[in-house]
C-alpha cells in the first residue's frame, strides 16, 4: 500500500532541499540558467518580488503557461506561489503538478483573516514566518517548511536577519524551559502547545527553515547559513543582477561552503553589480510585504 | 571503531547522521576531499542529483569518490545518492560517478504529488522496511554482478553489488534504522577484510 502526502513525505521533500539555493525564475530560460548553476528548486514566477513591487496593483499566482513552461524545461523540483488564503489558486497549482507551493505574502493575500488549511493537500507548501509564534502556527496548518518572510525584492538583508534570529533564539529559548513553562510560553508566542513540546523534546524546528527576503550576494546567502537556516531562496537578486549565470554559480557556492571566508571572497570578485537595493525605512507601511498575513 | 563519512555537498546530511550514529561508529560529516582518506564507508545522501554534481566537480571529488570506491571500501547511496552512483542515466549522455553496473530512470514515479510512503521486503534486511519515495528514481536495468535486494510494483528499488549499496527510497527519514545497520556491517565486513589481507601479506 503506497500512502501519498503524508507529514514524512511533504517534509522529507524540503528535507533533500536542505544546503541548497531555491531560485526564482520567470521563464524557461532563466529555469534552465538556475539549474545548470546547481539550484536545488526553482520557485516559477510571473513577475521577480522587485518587479512586483514596481509593478505595483494586485499580485496573483502565475500564469499557469509560465508555470507549465518552466515545469517542462527543468528536472529540478519546480515550486509557485499563491495568495494567502487562495484555495483555489493553491488547487490549481496542485492540479498543474506544482512540486511545492508558497503560500506567499510576496503576492497580494485573498484572505486577511485565514491561511490555507495546507494540512488537505497532497502537494506540500512552504510559509514565510517573522517569529517562532507565526512559524508555529502555519506548521499547524499544515507547512512542511518554513522560510524567514524578509523584506522581499528589496535586495536588503536585514529583515530576513531580524526573523532568522528572532526565530532562533525563541527555539532555543523554548529547549531550555522547562516543561512547565510551555503552556504560557504557548500562550504568548500564539503557537501550538503541542509543537513546542515537540521542539523541546526534539532541540529543533519540526520542519527546514530556510531563509529568503532579501539575500542580493554570495556573502549574503552565506550569512543566513551562519544564523542557522537551512538553505536560502534568492528572488530578485540573481535575475536583477548584471551577470545572472555568474551570480547563480556564486550563490550556490557561498551556501555549501559558508564558512569559507577566503572562498567567498573569490566568489565575490568581479560579479558586476548587485541589485541595487531599497532602505527597509524608506518603505511605507503599505509597501512591507512581511506585515501581511499573521 | 569504524569511521563512516556521510558526503555533505547538499541534502539531508544530518539524517543520515542520526541513522548511522552507534556506539562502534564514528560519523564523519565530509566536505573536503582529504577527509575521504581516514574512512572505512561512505553514504551519499539525498538531495539533487543534478546539484550534487555540480559541487562534486567545482570540489573536485570526482576521482577521489571513485577510488574510494574502487578501492572496495562499501559506499551507500539513497535516491539522488543511487543517481550518482548509477552507469546509465535514461535521458542523459553518461552516468556520473558509473560506479555500480545498474541503469536508473529518474524521477521515474512522477512528481511530488506522486511521492509516497510504504513498507517492503528487503532481501537480507527485513520484511517490513519503512521506505519513503520522493521523486524517486528506480533501477531500470541490473548487470549480472548485481543483487536485486527489492522490488515495488515490479520495479528496483534496492540494490548491492558487492560493496555497493544503493536504494531509491530514503530509509533516513525513518526511525527505521535497518538498511543503515546492513551498511554499517557491510563496512565491518569490508575493514575485516582489508585488515586479513594486510596480516597474510
Amino acid at each position: 500500500m503506497a500512502d501519498r502526502g503524508t507529514d514524512r513525505v511533504k517534509r522529507g521533500m524540503a528535507e533533500m532541499q536542505k544546503g541548497g539555493v531555491i531560485m526564482d525564475v520567470v521563464n524557461a530560460e532563466q529555469a534552465k540558467i538556475a539549474e545548470e548553476a546547481g539550484a536545488v528548486a526553482v520557485m516559477a514566477l510571473e513577475r521577480v518580488p522587485a518587479d512586483i513591487r514596481a509593478a505595483g496593483g494586485v499580485a496573483r499566482m502565475a500564469d499557469p503557461t509560465i508555470v507549465e513552461e518552466v515545469m517542462g524545461a527543468v528536472s529540478i523540483p519546480v515550486m509557485a506561489k499563491a495568495r494567502i488564503g487562495h484555495i483555489v489558486e493553491a488547487r490549481v497549482l496542485e492540479a498543474l503538478g506544482v512540486d511545492y507551493i508558497d503560500e506567499s505574502e510576496v503576492l497580494t493575500p485573498a484572505d486577511e483573516v485565514y491561511h490555507l488549511d495546507k494540512s488537505e493537500y497532497t502537494v506540500p507548501f512552504v510559509c514565510g514566518a517573522r517569529d517562532l509564534g507565526e512559524a508555529l502556527r502555519r506548521v499547524g496548518e499544515g507547512a512542511s517548511m518554513l522560510r524567514t518572510k524578509g523584506e522581499p525584492g528589496t535586495g536588503n538583508i536585514v529583515e530576513a536577519v531580524r526573523h532568522m534570529r528572532m526565530v532562533q533564539a525563541q527555539v532555543k529559548k523554548v529547549v531550555g524551559s522547562s516543561k512547565d513553562e510551555l503552556m504560557t510560553e504557548a500562550k504568548n508566542l500564539g503557537a501550538p502547545y503541542e509543537l513546542l513540546l515537540e521542539i523541546k523534546e526534539n532541540g529543533r524546528l519540526p520542519v527546514v527553515n530556510f531563509a529568503a527576503g532579501g539575500i542580493a550576494t554570495p556573502a549574503d546567502a552565506a550569512l543566513m547559513m551562519q544564523l542557522g537556516a537551512d538553505g536560502v531562496f534568492v528572488g530578485s537578486g540573481i535575475f536583477k543582477s548584471d551577470h545572472p549565470d555568474k551570480f547563480a554559480r556564486a550563490i550556490v557556492e557561498a551556501t555549501t561552503h559558508y564558512e569559507d571566508y577566503e572562498l567567498i571572497g573569490r566568489l565575490s570578485k568581479d560579479l558586476g553589480t548587485a541589485m541595487k537595493g531599497i532602505e527597509i525605512s524608506n518603505l511605507e507601511p503599505e509597501e512591507r510585504m512581511q506585515d501581511r498575513g499573521w | 571503531m569504524l569511521k563512516i563519512g556521510v558526503l555533505a555537498l547538499q541534502g539531508a546530511v544530518r539524517e543520515h547522521v542520526r541513522c548511522l550514529a552507534s556506539p562502534d561508529v564514528e560519523v564523519k560529516v565530509v566536505k573536503r576531499i582529504e577527509q575521504l582518506d581516514e574512512l572505512d564507508g561512505l553514504v551519499f545522501p539525498g538531495g539533487e542529483s543534478t546539484t550534487m554534481r555540480r559541487l562534486v566537480d567545482k570540489y573536485e571529488f570526482f576521482e577521489p569518490l571513485q577510488y574510494f570506491a574502487n578501492a572496495g571500501k562499501p559506499v551507500f547511496g539513497t535516491c539522488a545518492g543511487l543517481i550518482l552512483m548509477a552507469d546509465n542515466i535514461k535521458g542523459s549522455p553518461e552516468g556520473h560517478l558509473r560506479l555500480m553496473d545498474i541503469d536508473v530512470e529518474r524521477n521515474a514515479f512522477g512528481r511530488q504529488r506522486e511521492s509516497f510512503e510504504t513498507t517492503l521486503e528487503v532481501k537480507g534486511v527485513g520484511d517490513d522496511i519503512e521506505a519513503v519515495f520522493i521523486r524517486a528514481p528506480l533501477i531500470s536495468n541490473a548487470g549480472n554482478d548485481v543483487d536485486v535486494l527489492s522490488e515495488y510494483d515490479g520495479e528496483i528499488v534496492a540494490a548491492r553489488q558487492h560493496h555497493l549499496l544503493a536504494c531509491s527510497f530514503h530509509p533516513e527519514l525513518t526511525n527505521d534504522a535497518r538498511m543503515h545497520q546492513y551498511f554499517v556491517q557491510m563496512v565491518r565486513e569490508s575493514k575485516e577484510t582489508a585488515a586479513d589481507s594486510l596480516v597474510t601479506t
